[in-house]
C-alpha cells in the first residue's frame, strides 16, 4: 500500500518534471516524426536514377537508341558523355558519375549475333555470339549501385530491333508476399519504431538516477523510506506511455503516408512493443546506475544505440551477418522486437509463434530491473 | 525495542573514522547528543561537519566506530531509521523544477501521508515556515532563504523524532536567521532533537550543547558556557597606539595564543598558564605601547579560536 503510494509519488514528481521541460517534451514527438519522414523518404533500396556516362565509339542510331532504352528502366540517368575511356574512368574516379556504358564500334554486329536477340543468324562461332553487346564500367565500391547496374547485364533487347520482347520461360516462379510492390518503407516504417524506442527509452531513462545525483536530489532522496525498486519503477512508468505514444505515431504516420500496413493484432502488437519499451527502459536505468555524470550516461546509450541500428537488422538482414555478430545481436533487446514487429504489422503472424523473442524480452527486463535495483545503493559510498 | 542501552541519548557515536582515500575526513569522533536538545556543530569549511552528518544518517558507512542513533546501529538498520529523521542537506536538495506545494506534496506521499492529512500537514508546513504566498512558485525562482525555509518544512514534514540541519542559514539573512531559530526552538520544544551545523558563532551560541570540528576531529564540546568557562587562555582587551604593530609583536610569544583587532583595541588570549595574564603583558619589553588592558568575559569567538589554534601551527 505505501509502496504502491511511493512509487506513484516518484511517478507524478517525473511527469511534472517532463511537463515543464519543454525541449525533452518537444523531443518526445518530433524526434519519432522527423526521424520517419527523413528514413521513410530517404532510404530507399530499390535504386533509381543512378547517374552514368556514355562513351559511344560507334555514333550510330542503333547506339542512340541503346542508350534511351536503357534510360527507359529508369535505374541509370545519362548525364554525360565522354570521348574516351580514359576520361570516363576519371570520371568516375571523382565521383561524377558511378558508371559508364562504353559502345563498341561493332555494336550493330554485336547485337545481331547476340543469343538475346535470338535471330539466329547469320551462322557464327561461339566465341562471336557469346560476345556482349557493350560494356560497363562500374565504381563498384558502393554494393547496392553496383548491384543496380548489374542488374541491367540481362535487359532484353528485342525492342531495339521493333521486335516484340521474346518472353522466355524463367527458371523460377517468384511469388512476392506481403511487400509485391518491394518498397523500402514496408520494411523500414516498423522496423523504425525499435530503433527510435530504444534511442529514446534508454536515452531518457540512463539520464534518470544519474541526472538527480548531479543536481543533489539524491542525497535527500536516500534518506527518505522510498526503495531502490520503488524508484526505478516510478521512473520508467512515465516513459512507457511516451513509448507507446511514439510507436503509434511511427506506424500512423506510416500507413497514412507511406500505406505500410498493419496486418496483424493490435493487441499482440501493444503487448510486444510493451515488452519492448520496458526492456529498453530497464536497460537505461542500469546504464544510470552505473554512469557518473550525463556525458557518461550518454556515451554509455550511444554505445548500445549503435549496434541495435546496424546489427538488429534495420539496416542489414541478419541472416548475412557473420555468426559473432549474429550472437551480438540476439543479446540485444532490438534485434528481438525487430523480428516480432515486423512478424506482426507485416506478416500478421501469431505472436505465439514468436514466443521465443518475447521470453528474451521478457527475461531481459526481470534481470535488467533485478541489476538496477542492486546497484543503486541507498548510500553515498 | 525496549530499553536500549544508550536510548536516553538520540546520537552516540564512539571512536568514528572515516576515511576519503588517504584524506582522514573525521578522525576519532566521540559523541553523544541528548535527546530534546538542540546540538551544534562548529567547523570552518572542510572541517567534517557535512562528513559527520553523512554518517550518523546512515548515507555514509565509517571506515572504523560504532554509531547508534536513536537506537539503531549503523549502518546496519539505516532503512529503519529512514522514518524518523529528517535531514536537510547543505545543497538544496529539493526538485528546482517543482512548485514549493508539488515537492511538499511529494515528499508527503514518499512518508505514506495522503488525502485529508496531507493537505493539513502541508497547509500548516506552509504557514509556518511563511511560504503561503509562493506555494506555486518553482522551488528554482525563489530567494536563498526561501528554500531553505522550503527545506526546513521537506525536513520536518513527517514530524521526524531527529533533525539534522547542514547549514540551514548558509544564505539567510540576520533577521530571518534569528526567526528560522525561533522556529528550531519550537520544534525542540515540541520534543524534537536538532543536530545543526553552522559557521556562525551566534549560531553556535544558541546551541544547547556543541562541538568544535576541525580538519576531522572533534577539539572541544559541552554547553557554550562550559566551553568559554573551561578555555585554556585569559581574553585581555588592550588599548594602544599603535595596535598594529603590538600585534606583531605580541604573535611572537609562546603565551599567546592570539592577537585580533577589533577596532581600536587588540583582543589578546593568553595561555591559562599565566596566572597573571595583566602583570605579564605589564612586564613585557614591549608594555609600554600598553596604555590599558583589562580581561573581559570569553567569547565563543575565542574559544573557537583557542581550539582550533593548535591544529593551525
Ligand atoms: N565524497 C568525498 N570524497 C572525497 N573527499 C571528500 C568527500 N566528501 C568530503 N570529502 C572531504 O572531506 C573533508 C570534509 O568535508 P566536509 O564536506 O565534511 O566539510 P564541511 O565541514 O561540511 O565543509 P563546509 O563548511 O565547506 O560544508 C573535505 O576535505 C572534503 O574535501
Ligand atoms: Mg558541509
Amino acid at each position: 500500500m505505501n509502496s504502491f503510494l511511493r512509487i506513484q509519488a516518484v511517478f507524478i514528481k517525473e511527469l511534472m518534471q517532463l511537463k515543464r521541460d519543454r525541449m525533452t517534451f518537444g523531443m518526445v514527438i518530433m524526434i519519432p516524426l522527423i526521424q520517419l519522414m527523413l528514413f521513410g523518404f530517404a532510404i530507399n533500396t530499390n535504386i533509381r536514377h543512378v547517374p552514368v556516362g556514355v562513351v559511344d565509339h560507334s555514333q550510330t542510331g542503333l547506339s542512340r537508341v541503346l542508350v534511351q532504352t536503357i534510360s527507359a528502366t529508369q535505374i541509370v540517368n545519362f548525364t554525360q558523355h565522354y570521348l574516351s575511356i580514359q576520361q570516363a574512368q576519371q570520371a568516375i574516379a571523382s565521383g561524377e558519375v558511378h558508371a559508364v556504358l562504353i559502345i563498341p564500334k561493332d555494336v550493330s554486329q554485336r547485337l545481331v549475333r547476340n543469343q538475346s536477340v535470338g535471330l539466329g543468324s547469320p551462322p557464327s562461332s561461339d566465341e562471336e555470339t557469346s560476345r556482349p553487346i557493350a560494356q560497363w564500367l562500374v565504381d563498384s565500391s558502393d554494393t547496392m549501385i553496383a548491384a543496380a547496374i548489374k542488374s541491367l547485364r540481362n535487359m532484353p533487347l528485342l525492342e531495339l530491333l521493333n521486335k516484340p520482347p521474346n518472353r522466355g520461360t524463367p527458371t523460377f516462379a517468384v511469388t512476392l508476399l506481403y511487400n509485391p510492390e518491394q518498397r523500402t518503407a514496408v520494411n523500414i516504417v516498423p522496423g523504425l519504431v525499435a530503433v527510435i524506442l530504444t534511442m529514446t527509452m534508454i536515452m531518457f531513462t540512463s539520464a534518470a538516477i544519474v541526472r538527480e545525483r548531479e543536481r543533489g536530489n539524491l542525497e535527500m532522496l536516500i534518506t527518505t523510506p522510498v526503495r531502490s525498486f520503488e524508484l526505478m519503477l516510478g521512473k520508467i512508468i512515465p516513459y512507457v506511455f511516451i513509448g507507446l505514444v511514439q510507436t503509434a505515431i511511427i506506424l500512423g504516420l506510416g500507413y497514412s503516408v507511406f500505406a505500410v500496413p498493419i496486418n496483424g493484432s493490435l493487441l499482440q502488437l501493444g503487448a510486444a512493443t510493451l515488452l519492448f519499451i520496458a526492456a529498453s527502459l530497464v536497460l537505461g536505468l542500469v546504464i544510470s546506475t552505473i554512469a557518473k555524470n550525463q556525458l557518461q550516461s550518454m556515451q554509455m546509450t550511444i554505445f548500445v544505440l549503435l549496434p541495435s541500428i546496424l546489427l538488429s537488422g534495420f539496416m542489414f538482414p541478419y541472416d548475412g551477418m557473420p555468426l559473432a555478430a549474429q550472437y551480438i545481436a540476439e543479446a540485444l533487446p532490438a534485434t528481438h522486437f525487430m523480428r516480432l514487429i515486423r512478424g506482426i504489422v507485416l506478416r500478421d503472424v501469431d505472436v505465439f509463434n514468436m514466443r521465443f523473442d518475447l521470453y528474451w524480452l521478457l527475461i531481459f527486463t526481470l534481470i535488467g530491473l533485478a541489476i538496477a535495483s542492486l546497484r543503486f545503493k541507498k548510500n553515498l559510498d | 525495542m525496549n530499553t536500549v542501552p544508550d536510548q536516553e541519548f538520540a546520537i552516540s557515536a564512539q571512536q568514528v573514522d572515516r576515511n576519503f582515500g588517504n584524506l582522514k575526513a573525521i578522525q576519532n569522533l566521540d559523541l553523544q547528543v541528548e535527546k530534546q536538545r538542540i546540538y551544534g556543530f562548529l567547523g570552518p569549511n572542510g572541517s567534517g561537519k557535512t562528513t559527520a552528518i553523512r554518517l550518523l544518517t546512515g548515507l555514509l558507512k565509517p571506515s572504523a566506530g560504532s554509531i547508534s542513533v536513536l537506537g539503531y546501529k549503523l549502518p546496519k538498520n539505516a532503512e529503519k531509521l529512514r522514518l524518523k529523521i529528517g535531514y536537510m542537506t547543505q545543497k538544496f536538495s529539493l526538485y528546482d523544477d517543482l512548485t514549493v506545494k508539488e515537492n511538499l506534496q511529494f515528499l508527503a506521499k514518499i512518508y505514506g501521508l495522503q488525502g485529508k492529512h496531507q493537505h493539513k500537514r502541508i497547509s500548516k508546513l506552509l504557514s509556518i515556515y511563511g511560504l503561503d504566498q509562493k506555494a506555486n512558485q518553482l522551488a528554482g525562482n525563489m530567494s536563498g532563504g526561501q528554500r531553505q525555509r522550503l527545506s526546513l518544512a521537506g525536513a520536518v514534514l513527517h514530524q521526524p523524532e531527529l533533525l539534522f540541519l547542514d547549514e540551514p542559514t548558509s544564505a539567510v539573512d540576520p533577521e530571518n536567521r534569528r526567526e528560522f531559530w525561533e522556529q528550531l526552538f519550537d520544534l525542540c520544544d515540541q520534543g524534537t532533537t536538532i543536530l545543526v551545523s553552522t559557521h556562525y558563532m551566534d549560531e553556535a551560541e544558541r546551541c544547547h550543547k556543541l562541538a568544535i570540528l576541525e580538519a576531522g576531529i572533534k577539539r572541544a564540546d559541552g554547553s557554550p558556557d562550559e566551553l568559554m568557562a573551561n578555555m585554556n587562555a585569559h581574553v585581555v582587551e588592550v588599548l594602544s597606539d599603535n595596535i598594529r604593530n603590538l600585534k606583531n609583536q605580541l604573535f611572537t610569544l609562546n603565551e599567546i595564543i592570539s592577537a585580533a583587532q577589533l577596532g581600536a583595541r587588540l583582543r589578546v588570549l593568553v595561555n591559562k598558564k599565566v596566572t597573571d595574564p595583566i602583570g605579564f603583558l605589564k612586564q613585557l619589553p614591549m608594555a609600554e605601547q600598553i596604555k590599558q588592558a583589562q580581561i573581559v568575559r570569553p567569547s565563543l569567538e575565542d574559544v573557537f579560536v583557542t581550539c582550533t589554534g593548535e591544529g593551525r601551527q
